[in-house]
């Protein structure tokens, strides 16, 4: 392990230093849970692009997905439900020299965290959010989550769910995202590409998972996907087309697209605030000394 | 006391508080004290709204109890206001707009006619500029030299040059000169005092202090009376090289905090009690990750939605529960402006040591008014140390390792080798989950309250590191004022005119709320005789927290919850009922 000073600060000690590989924790997920396979790409993908594991934090709110933070050897932040949004930005703002991961469930991003999705995706921060998207909750043991089929029996919904849906592809093209795709963790040599190109993307990349709960969700199983899915790039989708990846985002049924929707570039929050110019926040200096003539203005 | 007060009335969008303000920095840049206080409501234009500017030569600390000067831009401020002014005082009026009957005045109060509109007319048909003739004979009834006067006002227009500045500067002279043809100089009036003073907000002096701490990412949403904190930082934000952020709620703008803290930078966030309640859960959060954080909760008259622009010391029940369970926290209530600067330099080291929470509470009456400050009460040179300092051991890095302090080692991402993940789960000292399939299991049942025990014992360093209570006044007066917070400022005018009237008192405060230390309160009390709890809420909730954590009970109280703040003659009057 190498060595640093007490008072050194993050630096590119880089490619030297080892890259993201499993933690000593084992996943404590169900046997067969799809999130199994999205923390396999996720590692997949860190490897490929050889980032230091001092260098990734994965964030994450709460639900069985987002135990995730823990089964890897970088830095991680498990908060609270619904919040990895709002964390990951801060984090991302604070060092804006990290990469930074979001993880969790469809209960957290898309319920109680629907609102910092949104605007985490207006903004165009340069974070990458992997959602497994297994459409219940699974840690409350089985009730409705924001992306249930209608009519899905589940146990706070025993006659059958009767709101429509989230489209977090639809919603993500609505809000403004700058790399919109989905995976199937059943895929996992897919999904590590969906997710090493939304790393590698310059701005807020936003990779859907389609990851079945085994124990709690008998409609969208692995064989349920497997029967639907076809990849985009199979199709000849162009991922710069944003009227074609809205049509493509509607599609639900027999056939359901996985792959790229959209792709563009935009400039990053990071870009525009000028003060993250000077380079990342916690390495610039802090303070007031020598900056008296502030108080000019009180006088 | 030897003061004189300026009070400006109108309507809302009358400009109101920017002529008052002139005022208030025409008295600061004399050398004299300054208590600028701005009554308003939650509209744009419409309704009734005033400011007034109080100086002396010594501190002021309230809006005090009259006026000398009053300067009313519509009938009602005549009605509502003059019932104030003090003998000698003067109405100044413009008969244009409403006539004034000087018989109906209070005893040796008159009323001086100024003709604003007919003056403004001569520069232009916009009549915000009568507030310049009226502030220029306001002016020169406080005693304030013209040429001071004229500098104050082309300061506010900024490096704008041009017509509008002139117009300002005509009219100001003009009404200056028609008040020196027409009446005296008021009897209260000052002399130049001495250098000019700085004159600034509560939330000004908080945000200056932060970014002395070292603030490096504000996220905040917007909330009365705590978004001015937002404002100045963002308009300094790329000369401080603060990141400023208004974030889509509050839920958001603190989990920005915390993650920015987490990332390596010193981070705060700031709202009022609806914002603050929306945070609660996230401030379990940094607790229980250890993550540093500072919240400034500026008060405002509740419950829910409240009276949005009108004070109120009521959030500190929320402040001390907020969150499940337990973790340790530390709460903090400057009186003033210099207090605030002070108090954020504490909250922020307090934060930074102990890995935990530091609350801030401040409310509408310190965070919105002006007062001044001595150039030296604002240390700019404060040092911000490196916040990379832990080195791996090479043993394993443990993120939450028991410790005598219960302060572990803190690494920041980025550094190699040191890499954890800050659980919001109880955890143990390498941050791995006890929730998940370990809770119950008899070794991590001893864990789980070994770690809470190391995050609690906390609480013992953060009240032995948090600013003492402080007893001002002789230390054997026959009553002492218990209180906290802004209404330390009325206390201390009230105690000044009680002296004045040979009833000494004494004041023992708090500028650390929570924790407090249990053994030097009962010391402090131990002197005292009849004591007087003064806190503006209902129920007294400082009263409340002083008897759980020491047992002792003020004899009498004095609680207020109208949403104004207390004057100085209502606690000389509750006072001198109970001494």
């Amino acid at each position: 392990m190498a060595e640093t000073s007490a008072s050194r600060p993050p630096s590119d000690l880089g490619a030297a230093l080892p890259v993201v590989g499993k933690s000593d924790t084992k996943p404590t997920w169900c046997p067969g849970c799809g999130d199994f396979g999205v923390v396999a790409a996720v590692e997949m993908a860190l490897k490929r692009l050889k980032i230091p594991s001092h260098n990734v934090v994965i964030v994450s709110g709460i639900g069985c997905s987002s135990n995730l933070p823990h089964f890897l050897s970088s830095y991680g932040f498990h908060g609270i439900h619904g919040r990895a949004l709002p964390v990951a930005e801060g984090i991302r703002w604070a060092n804006h020299g990290l990469t930074v991961i979001g993880t969790g469930g469809d209960g957290d991003g898309f319920g109680i965290g629907a609102g910092h999705f949104v605007h985490a995706m207006r903004r165009n921060v340069d974070l990458t959010y992997v959602t497994m998207d297994n459409q219940i909750y699974g840690l409350t043991t089985g009730q409705a989550s924001p992306t249930s089929t209608l009519g899905q029996r589940t146990k706070s919904t025993p006659g059958g769910v009767i709101e429509n849906p989230i489209d977090p592809i639809a919603l993500a093209l609505a809000s403004g995202a700058t790399y919109v795709a989905r995976g199937f963790s059943g895929d996992v040599k897919q999904l590590a590409d969906l997710v090493a190109n939304g790393i590698s993307h310059h701005g807020f990349a936003f990779v859907d998972v389609f990851s079945p709960c085994v124990t709690y969700n008998k409609i969208n199983t692995f064989d349920f996907f497997r029967q639907r899915l076809y990849k985009l790039e199979s199709a000849g989708h162009d991922p710069s087309d944003l009227t074609r990846a809205w049509q493509r985002a509607l599609e639900w049924g027999d056939k359901i697209p996985v792959g790229l929707f959209y792709r563009t570039e935009k400039p990053t929050y990071e870009d525009l605030e000028e003060v993250l110019a000077a380079g990342p926040l916690a390495l610039q200096t802090a303070g007031l000394r020598g900056k008296g003539s502030l108080l000019d203005e009180f006088v | 006391m030897g003061d004189i007060a300026v009070r400006f009335g109108g309507e809302a969008g009358d400009g109101i508080a920017s002529i008052g303000e002139s005022i208030a920095r025409g008295f600061s840049r004399m050398g004299l004290h300054v208590f600028g206080f701005n009554a308003y409501q939650s509209v744009i234009r419409g309704g009734h709204v005033w400011f007034q500017a109080r100086a002396a030569v010594d501190r002021v600390h309230s809006p005090g109890d009259g006026a000398d000067i009053l300067y009313a831009l519509h009938k009602e401020t005549v009605d509502i206001h003059a019932p104030s002014l003090r003998p000698g005082g003067t109405v100044v009026y413009d008969p244009e707009k409403f006539p004034v009957d000087a018989s109906a005045l209070p005893a040796g109060v008159h009323a001086l006619a100024v003709p604003t509109l007919e003056l403004a007319r001569k520069y232009t048909t916009q009549s915000i500029l009568q507030n310049a003739v009226g502030a220029g004979a306001s002016a020169f009834l406080a005693g304030i030299p013209l040429e001071l006067f004229q500098k104050v006002l082309a300061d506010s227009f900024g490096r704008k040059a041009g017509e509008i500045v002139d117009w300002n500067l005509g009219a100001s002279a003009d009404g200056y000169h028609y008040a020196e043809q027409h009446a005296s100089v008021n009897a209260h009036a000052l002399p130049k005092a001495g250098a000019p003073k700085l004159l600034m907000t509560g939330n000004q002096a908080i945000a200056l202090g932060a970014a002395a701490a070292g603030l490096k990412f504000l996220a905040q949403y917007p909330m009365t009376p705590a978004s001015t904190i937002m404002h100045w930082l963002a308009a300094h934000s790329t000369e401080l090289g603060v990141v400023v952020k208004q974030a889509e709620d509050e839920l958001a703008a603190i989990n920005m905090a915390i993650g920015a803290s987490f990332g390596g930078v010193r981070s705060m966030t700031a709202t009022s009690g609806g914002g603050f309640s929306l945070m609660v859960e996230a401030l379990g959060m940094a607790g229980m990750t250890e993550t540093p954080l500072v919240v400034v909760d500026s008060q405002r008259s509740g419950p829910s939605t409240g009276l949005p622009t009108k004070t109120e010391q009521g959030d500190l029940n929320l402040l001390l529960g907020a969150g499940q369970g337990e973790f340790p926290r530390a709460i903090l209530a400057p009186a003033n402006p210099a207090e605030a600067y002070r108090a954020m330099l504490d909250a922020f080291r307090l934060a930074e040591e102990w890995q935990t929470p530091v609350l801030v509470a401040s409310d509408l009456h310190l965070s919105e008014n002006h007062m001044t400050v001595d150039r030296d009460e604002i240390d700019l040179e404060v040092d911000v140390p490196s916040l990379f300092t832990v080195a791996p051991n090479g043993h394993g890095y443990l993120r939450y390792q028991y410790t005598e302090s219960g302060v572990s080692p803190r690494a920041v991402p980025g550094q190699p080798g040191l890499q954890f993940v800050a659980g919001s789960d109880e955890h143990d000292e390498r941050g791995h989950l006890i929730s998940d399939v370990r809770a119950g299991v008899p070794h991590w049942v001893s864990e789980r309250q070994r770690m809470m025990d190391k995050r609690m014992k906390k609480l013992h360093g953060l009240s032995a590191a948090s600013p003492p209570p402080v007893l001002e006044g002789p230390a054997d007066a026959p009553l002492t004022f218990v209180t906290w917070g802004s209404t330390v400022g009325a206390v201390r005018d009230a105690r000044a005119e009680l002296t004045a009237r040979g009833r000494p008192t004494n004041l023992l405060y708090f500028p650390t709320v929570y924790p407090l230390d249990a053994n030097a309160v009962t010391a402090a009390f131990a002197r005292t005789h009849r004591t007087l709890l003064v806190e503006m809420n209902y129920s007294g909730q400082f009263g409340r927290l002083l008897r759980a954590e020491t047992g002792i009970t003020p004899t009498d109280r004095f609680l207020k919850y109208d949403g104004e703040p207390f004057l100085p003659h209502e606690i000389v009057a509750r006072a001198l009922e109970v001494m």
